[in-house]
């Protein structure tokens, strides 16, 4: 199995769509490195900006230049973005639906060592409650690049949405990346799995470890947080049993919610979430950080024999 | 279009610049007055510098309001949409009629200045800080495409005790947006009392000035004084910061230096006492 990290399709997307989008410019907090903007700033250093470590204004300025006709993406880690930068994030950007694209690397537990003040968990319950923001969170190396590349030619502001680690390059996943739309990679009468962002990996373990108990799964991917494919939720909710999700985020205001939500009003079954469970993550390797808060295979099976049991 | 550049002010422009300040702080008044809420102190502390902006210094054109080339106004302290509504109105981006309905539903004219919506209103601001760092971007844009036009953006001296203004001013200074003159509008009243008891900004000037700005101190309801300045700013090759200083609730004599006219609504006594002494003097 190939492992990528979808930061550097993030930047792989930025450089493909370079020549295509010559008002498209890039902005970095001085994370530049780490969120791997470095590379689209060499090769065009007149379409970079390094902010320093000043995340308010940069989301802002970002802002200023959508309103000049600028493609921004505004690079920085999620926590940083969502959270030092709400304000900006919502009175600059999603409250004008300005042209900006708020690109984050470095969320989930998956970041790993730097701990829970890096962990970026509630970044999606945060730009959820924004009206006219897009949310994507791709689930693997060349879903990012598509949906990065999507993301530039969408007009609005959009919250894109990308991890810090190598994570396995998911086959169904290498094309067909579309705004608003899921993708059901396995079909079932019994359970659904939805999930989104890289734990499509474990959602897709889980439906082989269900096929050895003869439970049958539907798995959804969902690279789209908002608007959320409704018709597809609600589509499982009337065809299966329940439905588990799983995401690399806390359970309060993520993709379980939304499912939840969607559930509740159109057709009602039992949703379990699978997720950090409101704590605050810790210092790790992200793959030992997975097992210790319970966001594997193994814990959506224990979720989906609660609903069958 | 218009273009408005003779660098000195003739007698009879400058009067009638005085009139029209004196008009639309009757109108701040009056918006205030008939929405039941809104910043009158700001407003008319800020007015000479809204008026000399719109209706003498910058290149606008209220029939396209898009005109590529125009000069750009932010107002970052966004609670002082009464003065920059009335102006924009007067200047015709909008029917005058149109001031009755601020602060209701339905209306463009929102309490802070909401760009997709009002004719005119080039950044949306409210939440202090963010329209001095989006008139930033803006204005890098524009530099690096070698536009010539320029970008003039208000701020309250409350609002600067914000630190993503601190932010913008180191950002301004590396990318060298002399396209930016911002006036800081000091009247050294804030919501809840003296900025100097609040949290002191004295010495000012130098601060920006370390920030590698050009600063200039002028009187801010001295039109002479504001135009004089804005042409020789437009020669600098740094960003410049003007600090403009106002006396908060300028031309009414119990709004004036009243912290309690910041977010004061008058009554129709208030209201009537505010025109008199704005058509005959205090």
């Amino acid at each position: 199995m190939e492992f990528k990290q979808t930061r550097q399709g993030y930047v792989d997307g930025l450089i493909e769509i370079a020549d295509e989008l010559p008002e498209m410019v890039v902005l970095d907090a001085d994370v530049a490195k780490a969120t791997q903007t470095l590379q689209f700033a060499k090769l065009y250093p007149d379409r970079f900006f390094n902010c320093g470590v000043q995340e308010q204004n940069m989301l802002t300025v970002a802002a200023g230049m959508a309103l000049e006709g600028k493609i921004p993406f505004a690079t920085t880690f999620g926590v940083f973005a969502t959270c030092r930068a709400g304000d900006q994030l919502r009175n600059g950007i999603a409250y004008p639906r300005v042209n900006v694209k708020v690109a984050v690397t470095h969320c989930g537990i998956t970041v790993g060592g730097d701990g829970a003040s890096h962990q970026a968990n509630e970044d999606l319950a945060i730009t959820r409650s924004f009206p006219n923001m897009t949310i994507l969170v791709p689930g693997d190396y060349e879903e990012a690049k598509l949906a990065t590349k999507a993301a530039a030619k969408f007009n609005g502001p959009i919250y894109i949405r990308f991890g810090r680690d190598k994570y396995p390059v998911v086959p169904e996943l290498q094309e067909g990346f579309e705004i608003g739309k899921s993708k059901q990679l396995r079909n079932g009468s019994d359970i659904t799995i939805i999930s989104t962002g890289i734990l499509i990996t474990e959602a897709l373990k889980a439906y082989e470890l269900l096929q050895e108990k003869e439970i049958a799964a539907r798995v959804i991917h969902m690279p789209t947080i908002k608007p959320i494919d409704e018709t597809a939720i609600v589509k499982a909710a009337k065809e299966t049993k329940g439905i588990v999700t799983i995401e690399e985020h806390s359970i309060i205001g993520g993709l379980g919610e939304a499912v939840a939500g969607v559930v509740a009003e159109n057709n009602p079954c039992p949703v379990r979430r699978v997720g950090m469970r409101d704590v605050f993550g810790e210092s790790g390797q992200a793959q030992e950080l997975l097992d210790k808060y319970r966001m594997r295979a193994k814990d959506i099976i224990v979720e989906v024999e609660k609903i069958l049991a | 279009m218009s273009t408005k550049q003779s660098n000195t002010l003739s007698e009879e422009k400058l009067s009638k610049l005085t009139a029209i300040c004196s008009a639309t702080r009757k109108q701040i008044i009056q918006m205030v007055f008939d929405a039941s809420s809104g910043h009158i102190g700001g407003s008319l502390g800020a007015t000479e510098l809204v008026v000399a902006l719109y209706h003498h210094l910058m290149n606008h054109d209220p029939k396209n309001p898009n005109w590529s080339d125009r000069d750009r106004f932010v107002l970052s302290k966004g609670h002082c949409t009464p003065v920059l509504y009335a102006t924009l109105a007067n200047c015709g981006y909008f029917p005058i009629e149109d001031l009755k309905t601020f602060r209701r539903p339905g209306s463009h004219l929102q309490g802070h200045p909401y760009q997709p919506k009002t004719p005119g209103v080039e950044a949306t601001t409210g939440a202090l800080g963010i329209g001095f760092s989006t008139a930033l971007g803006m204005a890098l844009t524009a530099k690096n495409r070698g536009e010539q036009h320029k970008y003039y953006v208000i701020c309250g001296d409350g609002e600067i005790q914000e630190g993503q203004i601190w932010e913008g001013a180191m950002f301004a200074n590396k990318y060298k947006l002399n396209n930016v003159i911002g006036f800081v509008d000091r009247n050294y009243l804030q919501t809840d009392g003296n900025s100097e008891d609040i949290m002191p900004l004295d010495p000012l000037a130098p601060k920006w000035e370390s920030f590698g700005w050009k600063v200039y101190e002028i009187d801010g309801h001295d039109l002479k004084e504001i135009i004089a300045t804005v042409h020789d700013a437009k020669k600098s090759d740094s960003p410049v910061m003007i600090i403009a200083n106002t006396v908060k609730g300028k031309g009414v004599s119990f709004m004036e230096n009243a912290v309690g006219w910041h977010g004061g609504v008058p009554s129709k006594e208030d209201v009537e006492k505010a025109l008199k002494e704005l058509e005959h003097g205090i």
